[in-house]
């Protein structure tokens, strides 16, 4: 093109481009919104008007805010009573805590078996990898339930691994690990460990290995190597893998009910008892607005925390 | 090995049930003409070629699920538009409750030829809860009482103690020397605070929160001693031999027995209504207020009220019916099982449930949270 003599033309093109990139970016952030709209904000809405709702012996077994009274007036009752319930009784913030131990221990043991894992397969020959990963992947092919009944055909007291041990002459009596928080942590730590598994291997792949050769050639021991250098990249991979196992393991239930001792105390059989033995659908909705929150403050505070330091680097760069 | 290949017998049942669940409504379809019916009934509840046979005679089609709790078939009655046109709730408290929550409608009894079958003394029991029978049908009775593994509580407790009581899964002295062998408990507030009551001698019809506190106390003591509390792990559990004495349904603690024949494991079970008193229950059919096939529940039900079907069911479940012509057709050796029809002074202590008020159940489900967890 020469001079700006098909200035308004190249404009108008320019135009149309940023109109299609507009539009194709209202698509693209578009798409998960309406997602989080419809599948996150609308049943948490739900779960809000029901928390404020009255119990009643009725279908569904709430009343509902908004009421014709006898002489034709309407009514609006909002209850707040529920979350104060939550808050009066202390079994809920003992189930609270009872919920966070055992998400905190299980987080640490799949980061602990985990790491090592995922390190391996990240360093393993490139024609060994995808076969490595799909181990990881292969047990999401059985149902989950079939795999934590699975563990109960081991761990119980009869069972396989109790008969072997006997077998083998190692213990005198069958171990109880069945119905004791051991057994939680085992099970909760197998089911979620591929969760922690595949953010780590997704950030330790991607790691310059020219990075760690340099390290070794100024003299660093393979401990220091990892601590300086290994360690401080996968960091976001570490986070990544602790919150998708963290988040769901708070409120879990099967695998505490099926594998769990009595006195495994956990948000998830609350919820539970107050759902289905109390019928009482306002409780167990405070219950899970509840538990949503204290999810979702960490979150938002380490997001907020990221994007700092990101913004900070970007600085220092 | 055995006892791995009974469970893995479980598992592949409970695949079969699933499959033929998808069976019947897969047929759905063939079988539009005569349409079909989706029952809700609890799991190993009916015999095995119950369902086969209304097929073929009717041409409806039945898409048939299953549950292992009330609480579960409550939910999703109270939930609404569960379509399903025919469940089998306990009749106290449950379908007491949803009677009076308008969940059900009224049977057709024209549309029941075979409604004289039933036992005239079971309609009177259901009168209370249910005026003039309209809503409920029942189904079967039975007992909440102790399943036991006979030769490892002898061996342990020795043969003169009397094992017929609540002593043992509530003495402290007795449940701590059997629990190395393992004692079990339902997670069912109501049915182990009433056992509790029941154990000590007290009123069993009391649901005050001081008559709860005093049946907590009781599980308390024994808590330290019982392994789990669940409303049917007992059933595999006793049958591999994994556990010595369960608190539990008479029929599922005798069909543990029947598992644990069936495998030749050497795990002898039996089942007893405990002498200070076992609880009685009976289940019940009802139709929902929304099923969508209401002629066809009152086919299957008119269906089940025959007393050679109904007889096949209670040989096949170990639970005695609540059809009186069915008596004659019954096994001898369910009918003279004291465990499935006992006997006339087992039934004199019998506990009816009462249904407690709202403010009752919760207060007993946050006491019973707290027993069991020990907080």
């Amino acid at each position: 093109m020469t001079g700006y003599g098909g200035g308004a033309g190249a404009l108008a093109g320019l135009r149309a481009r940023w109109r299609r990139l507009t539009v194709g970016r209202w698509l693209v952030t578009g798409i998960p919104w309406l997602w989080l709209v419809i599948f996150f904000c609308l049943p948490f809405l739900f779960i809000l008007k029901i928390s404020l709702s009255e119990p009643a012996l009725a279908q569904p077994p709430y009343l509902n805010w908004i009421r014709e009274t006898a002489d034709g007036l309407v009514s609006i009752v909002v209850n707040f009573g529920n979350y104060g319930l939550l808050w009066d009784d202390s079994l809920y913030v003992s189930a609270l805590f009872g919920s966070l131990q055992v998400a905190a221990i299980s987080t640490l043991l799949c980061l602990l078996i985990g790491y090592p894992m995922a390190y391996a397969i990240a360093r393993a020959p490139t024609h060994l990898r995808m076969p490595l990963l799909m181990l990881v992947i292969l047990p999401f092919w059985t149902s989950f339930l079939i795999r934590i009944y699975a563990w109960m055909g081991i761990l119980n007291t009869n069972g396989i691994l109790n008969n072997f041990l006997l077998w083998l002459g190692v213990i005198e009596q069958p171990l109880e690990i069945m119905h004791t928080s051991l057994a939680v942590y085992i099970g909760v730590t197998y089911a979620y460990l591929p969760f922690m598994i595949l953010p780590l291997y997704a950030t330790l792949s991607r790691l310059d290995p020219v990075l760690l050769e340099a390290a070794a050639d100024l003299g660093a021991r393979p401990a220091k190597q990892f601590l300086t250098i290994t360690w401080p990249q996968s960091v976001p991979g570490v986070i990544a893998g602790a919150m998708l196992v963290f988040i769901p393991v708070m409120g879990e239930f099967v695998i505490p009910d099926l594998l769990g001792g009595p006195d495994s105390l956990m948000l998830g059989k609350l919820m539970w008892t107050e759902f289905f033995n109390n019928r009482d659908w306002p409780v167990a909705s405070a219950l899970a607005a509840v538990l949503l929150v204290v999810l979702i403050i960490p979150f938002l505070l380490l997001r907020h925390y990221e994007s700092r330091a990101e913004a900070n680097g970007e600085e220092a760069a | 090995m055995k006892k791995v290949a009974c469970g893995l017998a479980r598992v592949i049942a409970w695949f079969t049930v699933r499959a033929t669940g998808l069976v019947f409504a897969g047929s759905a379809l063939n079988a539009a003409a005569q349409g079909s019916v989706n029952v809700y009934n609890w799991s190993d509840y009916i015999a095995d070629d119950t369902i086969s046979n209304f097929q073929s005679r009717t041409g409806i089609s039945v898409s048939y699920d299953v549950y292992d709790s009330n609480e579960v078939l409550e939910t999703r009655m109270l939930a609404g538009r569960s379509g399903y046109d025919l469940v089998v709730p306990t009749a106290r408290p449950f379908a007491d409750r949803h009677v009076r929550a308008g969940l059900y409608q009224p049977l057709d009894k024209s549309l029941l030829d075979n409604y004289g079958n039933l036992d005239p003394v079971i309609l009177q029991s259901l009168a209370d809860i249910d005026p003039g029978n309209q809503y409920l049908l029942p189904y079967m009775w039975g007992t909440t009482g102790i399943g036991y593994n006979v030769d490892k509580v002898k061996e342990i407790l020795g043969d003169d103690m009397p094992l017929d009581t609540w002593r043992l899964v509530f003495d402290p002295e007795i449940v701590s020397r059997l629990s190395a062998c393992g004692v079990s408990l339902m997670d069912d507030a109501t049915e182990v605070f009433v056992a509790a009551r029941a154990y000590r001698g007290l009123p069993t019809d009391d649901y005050s929160s001081a008559a709860a506190q005093e049946a907590a106390d009781v599980v308390a003591a024994a808590r330290p001693y019982i392994r789990y509390f669940h409303s049917s792990s007992y059933i595999s559990d006793l049958a591999n031999g994994d556990l010595c004495v369960a608190h539990g349904y008479s029929g599922d603690v005798l069909q543990a027995r029947d598992r644990a024949n069936e495998a030749d494991n050497g795990v002898n079970i039996a089942y007893a209504a405990p002498a200070e008193g076992a609880v009685v229950w009976t289940d019940v059919f009802a139709i929902p207020v929304d099923a969508p096939n209401v002629a066809n529940a009152h086919a299957f039900l008119n269906y089940i009220m025959e007393p050679e079907v109904i007889a096949g069911v209670s040989n096949y479940v170990a639970y005695a019916n609540a059809n009186s012509a069915s008596v004659s057709l019954v096994d001898d050796v369910v009918r003279n099982d004291p465990g499935i029809y006992p006997p006339a002074a087992t039934q004199e202590r019998f506990i009816v449930l009462q249904t407690p008020s709202d403010s009752q159940i919760r207060s007993m489900n946050r006491l019973w949270t707290r027993v069991k967890t020990g907080r």
